[in-house]
């Protein structure tokens, strides 16, 4: 992706060759822009670098109160432990499931949603389902969790309601208390609250289109959905692409709030995720070392499928975002 | 003759094409706002005649009684104040970091900028994880205080780059002229760039507010035993854990939990969901416009 790595490394910079007495003069000119930014690379050294000495922990037996280099050293310990617990491979099934059916529904729902969307001329229609559709982005996770629950509830929840209204159950369903639901729930949940909001890029990549290409097929006599199949999903090919690589490196990482907010201790088996797991066992049972394994297991899985996609993807396609 | 058949099945295909995406988006805009709807209408609704059933967006006895309730917990006055607080602070200091580190990296004589871009945009992908960052909160006594609601993630790596790409699309004869007239670099940034970066400032104002607003998880983590420096978000998921099947006596219970489960407890959860999300509610429609661009803006940057 070319805009990613002009974002980290700024074209047109100056030459930074010269002598020392010039590099001196011209960190002099730059006083000011040093004063601005030094006290944050510092503060961003202080909360994002500082803390990666961290992860050295994973090879420790550690234990709170001494420095970092005073603990014991146990090799791959926590990482035998960790790939011996059976609850272990329970929580990744969950994480992978979860992942891949959000994955599959944000890479579908969305790019319809937009489809539709731009499909559509009546201009206050247009800005009106899509207003509506950002909505639940700007709301927590806890609040969407309340209402998500209140939905389901057996007691006058509208789905359940709907559901018995046409007669196509006799009781309400208890979704909230039935593990086989979970994944399902967590991931509408998600359709839900993101579609509106992940189809905004699709939008812009879609205004990005030449109007002439559409003038030419209809003169071509082609239908409005040959259109929307040659024309406007080709034009955004390549950000779905780069959208999907970089999501499919996120497939293990996909956080815990979800599934924090919306589980129970009835549906566990099918709600406990690797990012929840870690901080179960690490912070609540204090196995720090323990719990940072389990993070760094799962970046070391995000970075090879990270790796693996963007490779597939570039046999396939000949894009790549790296 | 011919021609005009042709015509005529297209646009009559076409028509009930436009009929199709209407109903369907039509639906999609119901299934969205119906919830908030139904959830504002229960917690009007006087308590125990919401558990009758058959509520849809207007309450059948309308009553404030819920929110009194609610309101009548120190709990939640605390979380109230304190939410609107760190968004508040927050968003400023928040704003006044990423727009400086913006401002620098977008000065092409910045001898730093390569540095610091990729000493920032690394930030953005690599991350050490809970449990190191719990132990350096907690190395750093910052559990238990407000501060641990700023600081951590004060600098933003994705903010910067969002407002660094705006600043690139300003002029920038306007700089030089300034620095002519014998303008330091801070004056330049404070007086000229800054008034001309509003839009993208607002919409990372709108993102930071939001965050804060919504972060419930650092009260969980680092405050959870301070009950003077609760949020409203974070009461929230108290009442949601404690009430929700299953989950019974596990979770710590405050007073407003245990009344909670004496009354029923339907609406006045609801009331707190629409305390919570109110404030969104009310800033949203005015800062709109700003999001969808910074969106596209930041989507552009990766």
């Amino acid at each position: 992706m070319k805009a990613m790595s002009s974002a980290a490394v700024p074209s047109g910079g100056m030459p930074p060759e010269g002598r020392a007495p010039k590099f001196w003069k011209t960190a002099y000119r730059n006083r000011y822009l040093y004063l601005m930014t030094l006290p944050f690379v510092a503060w961003v050294f202080v909360f994002s670098y500082y803390p990666l000495w961290g992860w050295l922990m994973a090879f420790q037996s550690f234990k709170p109160g001494k420095p970092l280099f005073e603990q014991k050293w146990v090799g791959f310990d926590q990482f035998k432990t960790l790939f011996q617990d059976d609850l272990f491979y329970q929580v990744l099934r969950n994480t992978l499931a979860m992942s891949v059916m959000g994955l599959i529904a944000a890479f579908t729902v969305p790019i319809v949603f937009a489809l539709l969307l731009n499909e559509v001329r009546n201009m206050f229609f247009k800005r009106f389902v899509q207003t509506v559709s950002y909505l639940p982005h700007f709301v927590s996770w806890a609040v969407a969790a309340s209402i998500v629950t209140r939905m389901l509830a057996t007691d006058n929840g509208v789905v359940n309601d709907i559901l018995m209204g046409l007669g196509l159950i006799d009781k309400p369903i208890q979704f909230m208390a039935n593990g086989h639901f979970f994944w399902g729930i967590v991931t509408l949940s998600d359709v839900w609250k993101e579609t509106g909001w992940n189809a905004i890029i699709y939008l812009a990549a879609m205004t990005g289109i030449s109007g002439e290409l559409y003038e030419a097929a209809k003169v071509d006599g082609a239908s409005r959905l040959r259109q929307i199949w040659h024309i406007t999903l080709p034009g955004i090919r390549s950000t779905i692409i780069v959208l999907m690589i970089l999501s499919i490196g996120h497939l293990v990482s996909i956080g815990f709030e979800k599934q924090f907010l919306l589980g129970n201790n009835l549906v566990l088996d099918y709600s406990q995720v690797l990012d929840l797991y870690s901080l179960q066992y690490g912070l609540q049972m204090n196995r720090y070392s323990f719990g940072v394994a389990v993070n760094i297991f799962n970046s070391v899985v995000s970075l090879i499928l990270l790796f693996v996609a963007n490779g597939l993807f570039k046999r396939m396609t000949k894009e790549s975002i790296m | 003759m011919a021609t005009q058949t042709w015509r005529k099945s297209v646009s009559w295909a076409d028509r009930l094409l436009d009929l199709f995406i209407t109903v369907i988006l039509a639906a999609v805009a119901i299934v969205t706002i119906y919830p908030f709807l139904n959830v504002l209408a229960l917690s009007l609704n006087d308590s125990t005649d919401s558990v009758r059933g058959g509520i849809t967006i207007i309450p059948r006895e309308f009553t404030l009684e819920n929110y009194k309730l609610i309101f009548s917990f120190g709990g939640l006055v605390t979380g109230f104040k304190i939410s609107v607080l760190r968004t508040v602070v927050g968003t400023l200091l928040g704003l006044i970091s990423s727009s400086m580190l913006a401002y620098a990296l977008a000065r092409p004589d910045f001898q730093g900028r390569r540095f610091v871009s990729v000493y920032l945009a690394i930030t953005m992908y690599v991350s050490a994880g809970l449990i190191p960052v719990y132990l350096l909160i907690k190395d750093l006594h910052l559990m238990g205080t407000f501060a641990v609601y700023i600081l951590p993630g004060l600098v933003s790596a994705f903010n910067v780059f969002v407002i660094r790409s705006f600043i690139d699309g300003l002029p920038y004869a306007l700089q030089e002229s300034a620095k002519i007239d014998g303008a330091n670099d801070f004056t330049i940034y404070w007086r000229i760039v800054l008034p001309m970066t509003t839009p993208a400032l607002a919409t990372i104002a709108l993102f930071i507010a939001v965050g804060q607003w919504n972060s419930w998880f650092d009260t969980y983590l680092y405050n959870a035993t301070s009950p003077h420096l609760t949020t409203l978000q974070y009461e929230l998921t108290k009442v949601l854990q404690s009430t929700t099947a299953g989950n019974g006596g596990d979770y710590r219970t405050t007073n407003m939990t245990q009344v909670l489960s004496t009354v029923s407890p339907e609406s006045v959860k609801m009331a707190i969901t629409m305390v919570v999300t109110v404030p969104i509610l009310l800033v949203y429609p005015f800062l709109q416009r700003y999001f969808v661009k910074g969106m596209t803006l930041g989507a552009v940057k990766g």
